[in-house]
């Protein structure tokens, strides 16, 4: 006889309601009975019911992974497999999507077949890490999903002390606002860490993102120890007659309440014949009167971006946004891209070497200071690195002039 | 024993197989965008040719029924390529027009709320919660289907000042992240010790360290080796609970939910900016949790109310002053929205400009 479906009163209530029911899709699950999961979604059920009721969970970690990894699986074990036996072992298998989140459903289809044969039918598109979560399945079924799926051309994303599963957006692929190709750079800077990955061995957890402008879709400036975002160099063009068609059909009332005065840097004025006057030098590239005249304003055509290190959330000394640590990385040859690449090698293993464990690298930079940080990986300082310059005299600054000559020097070879 | 299979080492994989045509081809040349309506994007490439994009809202946690279910209005209205965005929306992509009315109207019979474009409420990103996390102080799957059913109309409208970015976490860690609002759980009391089991389980040095407040200090309990917490020094965020289970900082009753607004990743008119306290104490009360949605809602209707064209909650925030926030929002002033962690003095007013 088949195991009975759990009660869950509490449940139930999240199956009412316009917004699509992940409870619906649980009780699915569990009442399809010809699959080998269906018990296992009932217990499931029966013990995130029994979670509604009590106010606590019940999972815990432990160790599985697959054969030559030692990442990638997240390993969650009952603490209440007495009551709830078939979902024991209720293990989630990280998995990178294509850079950008594209998908065929041929490919979706082919990955819910893969995840009913050797798992709960449960997936995520995505986790907060940015992988595909295929969540459920028992110890001994893990290595079985992850051969059909790495056969499929996906391989697993990260956990622990390495480096971390990616996120891009969506860029070059629909965005007329993307500065540099996104997946580009996205595959060629990951995939140089797979053994980072795969094997984690750093002090702790080191993440990439990667957004294509300064609106940063990707979340990167504070969700990533590294974070490339477009920008450009020379100025923003202007098709001045699209200008003028905008101040027409919308009026120079809202031309100048949303557009002209909302420039963080006043940057922008309306002329006489509601043309617009760019003063480019002040001008930060913060896309916002570009996201409001999407036809007449676009970036310039000098693009690259801003790279920035050290963004975090709260553990251990509280919240860090990333803090520009290269302004302008030109990305456009081949070459450039390289370059990115071997920028974050030099990071990450500056990061390897001094980071405290369980330090993130803006922990780290917060520690040893920028200066130290910038020396370390040899990168050049820019006062576009600071808000504004130190405000206490605390500072012993005996290395002046050598510093200033290095200023100067730097100066005359770039301006030759 | 059979060989075990090494792994393929192939790492992110190739977007361009699974991209829908139009994408490839206008690959980094594309010239301007417009929203005709909610939820769908419209985008034009320099060579002329267009793409419409239908944007629709996931409960993220998907069966394979529901993932075929999407694949089926994919291949009938649609051109069989999809992409999902980083808060789990999913984006049908067709050539035409006129497939567009259809399609919506195929999601939203099959349950599919059509929006999360522009200045809408857009999906909640959030975390696993009970189904999945093993330190989780509640739901996240639960909080987000609540939320999204007492905001559906404003994920299916465009009537938000500007785009209005929710997350959820579980726990102080904070995986949500950033956000315009932020609904976090908030613990009240220390940790409770199974002095039994921290020599078993726990790394005592690595827990000491891991403490922000250095409140956990080596101690012996009836002969056996454990650790104790400076009740006094303890700030409850919960820390030492991931690195040590027998210290279990979750709590049926103490355990609260905190709301947290006006943090912002884009650089875009404002800097980037960290979200602020301004309510706590709200009960864990599945499976609804309608104590955090009208505090939500009464923030969100005054924003909507009050703020101007474009700009995002913190930016409103910014421009009408704490005062009139907590006026208008009617949540109450506490000692505890001040900050007195290190640094906390920078968010003080150290200036004669006031309010009234």
């Amino acid at each position: 006889m088949a195991k009975a479906m759990p009660k869950t009163p509490l449940l139930d209530q999240l199956e009412s309601g316009p917004w699509p029911s992940f409870v619906t899709g649980l009780k699915r699950l569990a009442k399809a009975e010809d699959k080998p999961y269906a018990d296992m979604m009932k217990d499931l059920l029966g013990q995130l019911e029994h979670s509604y009721e009590t106010r606590k969970g019940y999972w815990k970690g432990g160790t599985v992974g697959v054969f030559g990894y030692g990442a990638g699986v997240i390993p969650r074990f009952s603490e209440v497999a007495e009551k709830y036996p078939a979902s024991k072992e209720f293990h989630t298998l990280r998995v990178m999507p294509p850079a950008g989140m594209h998908y065929t459903t041929d490919l979706l289809r082919q990955m819910c077949d893969v995840w009913e044969r050797h798992g709960s039918g449960l997936i995520a598109f995505h986790g907060q890490s940015g992988d595909i979560m295929f969540q459920g399945t028992s110890s001994e079924k893990v290595q079985g999903a992850f051969d059909e799926l790495n056969e499929m051309g996906f391989d697993l994303g990260g956990a622990g002390a390495g480096v971390r599963t990616s996120v891009s957006c969506v860029g070059a692929a629909r965005c007329e606002q993307s500065c540099f190709d996104e997946a580009k750079a996205m595959r060629r800077v990951v995939n140089a860490f797979l053994d980072d990955m795969h094997r984690p061995s750093l002090p702790y957890k080191f993440k990439f993102k990667f957004a294509g402008c300064a609106n940063d879709c990707a979340n990167a400036i504070h969700r990533a120890d590294m974070a490339v975002i477009g920008t450009w160099k020379d100025d923003m063009r202007v098709n001045q007659a699209e200008v003028q068609a905008y101040v027409k059909k919308n009026g120079r009332k809202q031309m100048i309440d949303q557009v002209i005065r909302m420039c963080p840097t006043e940057a922008l004025s309306l002329n006489d014949d509601d043309s617009l006057d760019v003063d480019n030098k002040s001008c930060v590239r913060c896309m916002h009167c570009i996201n409001v005249l999407t036809k007449a304003l676009k970036p310039g055509k000098e693009r690259g971006a801003a790279i920035l290190v050290g963004g975090k959330r709260t553990l251990k000394i509280g919240d860090q946004m990333g803090t520009v640590v290269v302004p302008f990385h030109k990305l456009d040859t081949d070459e450039d891209y390289e370059a990115l690449v071997e920028l974050a090698k030099k990071v990450v293993e500056f990061f390897a070497e001094n980071a405290l464990e369980h330090e993130r690298c803006g922990e780290m930079i917060e520690r040893i200071g920028l200066v130290n940080f910038l020396e370390g990986i040899e990168l050049d300082l820019d006062p576009n690195m600071i808000r504004h310059p130190r405000t206490n005299s605390y500072v012993r600054i005996d290395g002046w002039d050598a510093e200033v000559q290095k200023w100067n020097a730097r100066k005359k070879s770039a301006a030759e | 024993m059979a060989e075990l299979r090494r792994p393929t080492e192939s790492g992110v994989p190739d977007p361009f197989p699974y991209m829908h045509p139009l994408m490839k081809k206008n690959y980094g040349h594309w010239a301007w965008h417009d929203r005709p309506r909610p939820g769908v994007l419209h985008h034009v490439a320099q060579s002329g040719d267009e793409i419409w994009t239908v944007k629709a809202g996931t409960q993220r946690q998907m069966d394979v029924g529901t993932i075929r279910k999407l694949c089926e209005i994919a291949d009938t209205y649609a051109e069989g390529y999809v992409r999902f965005t980083v808060r789990s929306n999913i984006e049908f992509m067709v050539s035409k027009a006129d497939k567009v009315a259809p399609l919506v109207e195929a999601l939203t019979k099959a349950g599919f709320p059509v929006g999360g474009t522009g200045n809408s409420v857009t999906m909640i990103s959030h975390t696993q919660g009970w189904l999945h996390c093993d330190i989780p102080g509640t739901d996240a799957s639960g909080v987000v289907k609540a939320l999204m059913d007492e905001l559906h109309d404003e994920f299916t409208h465009e009537r938000m000042p500007n785009r209005v970015k929710i997350t959820t976490s579980c726990c102080q860690i904070n995986c949500g992240g950033q956000g315009d609002i932020a609904i976090n759980v908030q613990h009240t009391k220390p940790p409770k010790i199974n002095h039994e089991l921290v020599s078993l389980q726990c790394e005592r040095p690595a827990v000491v360290a891991r403490c922000p407040v250095a409140a956990i200090r080596p101690a012996l309990v009836n002969g056996k080796p454990t650790l104790e917490v400076d009740e006094k020094k303890c700030v409850c965020c919960g820390a030492c609970y991931p690195p040590c289970p027998p210290m279990q900082i979750n709590d049926p009753v103490n355990t609260k939910i905190a709301i947290w607004v006006g943090g912002k990743h884009s650089s875009t008119r404002s800097q980037p900016s960290f979200h602020k306290l301004v309510a706590a104490g709200l009960e864990n009360n599945a499976p609804r949790w309608p104590e955090v949605a009208a505090v939500v809602k009464s923030i969100l209707r005054a924003y909507q109310k009050d703020a101007r064209a474009w700009e995002r909650v913190g930016e409103w925030i910014d421009r009408i002053g704490w005062p009139r926030f907590f006026e208008l929002t009617g949540l109450p002033f506490t000692k505890y929205h001040v900050d007195n962690w290190r640094g906390g003095r920078a968010s003080l007013n150290a200036s004669a400009q006031l309010r009234f």
